[in-house]
């Protein structure tokens, strides 16, 4: 039976806004999928090294401080130097639409906006996350 | 689609109300006159027409001198008070050029490493002719500090400095979330500027206890109404243990609570506010100056009610919100901006919000009369409603050992995580109506311009911090941070070392990394 899927969500930066990746924690979790929390004020580093160890199948990322166009990117190069790039990122916050397209390219998969629902978070990880391949 | 029948925080509404809804006890107990105890009407008997509420921006991004403009700006646009936002390395007690702060200088409040930060924000501004809020918490002592050595330099005298340091670290470990040491030593550090202040700063509110923030992480109004005087009872008690007698320091504690968007019960909630913490500081802590009962607060409209979507509508909801602030007998007020959901405010919108303010005290003749709602059926049935439910809470974190106890058992955290849970389900499944996310929506958006910040802006600040490192005294400033640990780990207080740093020149990050070696670091259990 195939096991749940693991996705980490994590806070990047030293804001301390929790409310909404807590709601979306709760809402995935309803979905069915298996969801680790690193708390706040995570480094880059310490995400990836939370996202190597937990071997989870996604990367959600919470920012509100205005930190995004530094640190998202940053989580995804990590991700490249530690031979993990296969693991999707996706991220939310007080994030401006013309900063999207940078962060698209910078490799984040989907920036969900201040007003996105969590349907439509929780249909989004049901259509783009896959099982990633068990280790040989 | 439906009217709402029960308030945000689930009170139910009546269809209509009567004299036999508001609770039988005599008029003067409980409703009574504005200016009277238990100040249910409002703490003056004049209200506005004494004194209109100051209108309080919250400002600050960049480097200080933006900020600085910022302020000039507004002054200069009739607001009558500063307010000031920090970025997060600052709030964190992270120097810009900290590994940790990359990224974040200057991105959602302004920087401030040392006193020559400090010296550039308030350039030009006399210190004695304006009041200052600073919304700063875990080093709040440091940044207190610092605009006292910048009072000393403009030659302003210690007992002529008006404003407030936030310092309400309860409500961080609540619900803001940045914090540098333990809740207890936070506590001690706390005590340490209640003393302070009551020796040197007789017009300082040391300590403005914040239900804001516990609002913005998804509480309902009574949770924020009970979580945030309980925290106040906290305070009260530290203020005790360390000598202090009550009527010394009490009439100097503040207040800061959201305006939401139900409307008659953020006023109920106002009103129960203040006739709640009368009674605390009269009967259980037998406080006798009438001072001491009044809970003056700031308010401020609520951010997390401001839709991205059709971000215009904001403008009509910080107008119903400001109107509720008034009716509730606020003492000072900031209204939002409308493109707060995308990113700091533009010029442009915050004078909008400001304008906002004036339209409401000079126009809309609601300030005219002290607490024109009082005696109407509804207001006073709601605010003996929120009162009840809010003394049940305070009665289970009183068994609970008090609020420090209750944060160590993570109990306020998990009550608002599901309070803000449940919330968000119902405006998914269309339960709570929000105007342009779940009705009345658009399909093509209507863009807004937004303000950016300088990617340049943590480049200058981080180059003015080690500048100020390599110019000052070496020696001094080692001197100063060895008396600091010594004050931090025996019972000296620590305002007075932390005063002796940072007219040294001893960086802010500098002052906190004492701190942390001598207490530790905070780490937050994750909650879900």
């Amino acid at each position: 039976m195939a096991r749940a899927l693991r996705l980490l969500l994590a806070k990047p930066g030293l804001d301390g806004h929790d409310r909404g990746i807590k709601v979306v924690a709760r809402a995935l979790r309803d979905a069915g999928y298996e969801i680790i929390y690193t708390g706040l004020h995570q480094t880059p580093e310490m995400i990836v090294n939370a996202a190597v160890q937990e071997d989870v199948d996604a990367i959600g990322l919470s920012i509100l401080s205005g930190a995004h166009n530094v640190l998202f990117p940053r989580v995804v190069d990590l991700l490249r130097e530690k031979g993990v790039a296969d693991i999707p990122v996706f991220g939310g916050g007080i994030i401006p639409e013309e900063d999207v397209p940078g962060l698209r390219a910078a490799g984040i998969g989907k920036i969900f906006n201040p007003g996105a629902s969590l349907e439509e978070i929780v249909r989004w990880v049901r259509e783009n996350v896959r099982p990633r391949g068990l280790a040989a | 689609m439906k009217l709402p029948t029960e308030t945000l925080s689930g009170i139910p509404i009546n269809e209509v109300y009567t004299p036999g809804d508001v609770r039988g006890q005599r008029a003067e107990d409980t409703v009574g006159r504005p200016g009277a105890y238990p100040f249910t009407r409002g703490i003056h008997a004049d209200m506005y027409r004494g004194r209109l509420w100051t209108m309080r921006q919250f400002a600050g991004f960049g480097t200080a001198e933006d900020t600085n403009q910022r302020f000039r700006y507004l002054l200069d646009h009739g607001q009558t008070g500063l307010s000031v936002a920090f970025d997060m390395p600052t709030l964190m007690g992270y120097d810009s050029d900290h590994p940790r702060a990359l990224g974040e200088v200057g991105r959602e409040g302004v920087a401030i490493d040392s006193l020559a930060d400090m010296e550039a924000l308030f350039q030009g501004i006399p210190l004695d002719r304006v009041t200052t809020s600073m919304t700063i918490n875990a080093p709040a002592n440091v940044l207190l500090a610092m605009y006292v050595a910048v009072a000393e330099q403009q030659g302003v005298a210690r007992d002529r400095i008006g404003g407030t340091t936030q310092t309400d670290m309860l409500k961080e470990f609540i619900a803001q979330k940045e914090w540098i040491v333990p809740p207890r030593p936070s506590m001690r550090l706390i005590q340490d500027m209640l003393v302070f202040g009551t020796r040197h700063l007789p017009k300082w509110n040391v300590i403005s206890i914040s239900g804001y923030h516990i609002r913005e992480a998804g509480s309902t109004a009574v949770q924020e109404l009970a979580f945030t005087l309980a925290d106040g009872i906290a305070y009260v008690q530290a203020g005790l243990e360390a000598g202090l007698d009550v009527d010394t320091f009490a009439p100097r504690l503040s207040f800061f609570f959201d305006v939401h968007n139900d409307f008659f019960e953020e006023i109920a909630k106002l009103r129960a506010a203040r006739r709640m913490w009368a009674r605390i500081m009269r009967e259980r802590f037998k406080a006798t100056n009438p001072r001491s009962w009044w809970l003056r607060t700031h308010a401020q409209t609520a951010g997390v009610s401001l839709t991205a979507q059709q971000p215009l509508n904001n403008i009509a909801r910080v107008a119903v919100q400001a109107l509720a602030a008034v009716l509730g007998g606020t003492q000072s007020l900031h209204t939002n901006s409308m493109d707060e959901t995308y990113a700091l405010p533009t010029e442009e919108a915050v004078t909008v919000a400001l304008r906002t303010q004036q339209i409401l005290a000079y126009e809309s003749g609601v300030a005219s009369t002290a607490d024109p709602l009082g005696g109407s059926y509804f207001v006073e049935a709601m605010t003996d409603r929120i009162e009840e439910a809010a003394w049940e809470y305070i009665g289970a974190i009183d068994d609970l050992g008090g609020m420090v106890a209750a944060i160590e058992s993570g109990y306020p955290m998990r009550e608002i995580a599901e309070a803000s849970f449940r919330y968000q389900q119902q405006v998914e499944r269309g339960e709570h109506i929000v105007v342009g996310v779940n009705a009345f929506t658009v399909p093509e958006e209507r863009s807004i311009p937004i303000l950016r910040i300088d990617p340049d802006v943590e480049r200058r600040q981080v180059a003015r911090t080690q500048r100020v490192r390599g110019d000052r005294d070496a020696a001094r400033a080692r001197r100063c941070l060895d008396a600091l640990r010594g004050a931090a780990e025996g019972s000296g207080n620590t305002m007075d070392s932390i005063l002796e740093c940072v007219k040294a020149y001893v960086t802010l990050g500098e002052i906190c990394g004492v701190l942390r070696g001598v207490y530790g670091e905070y780490r937050e259990p994750a909650i879900i």
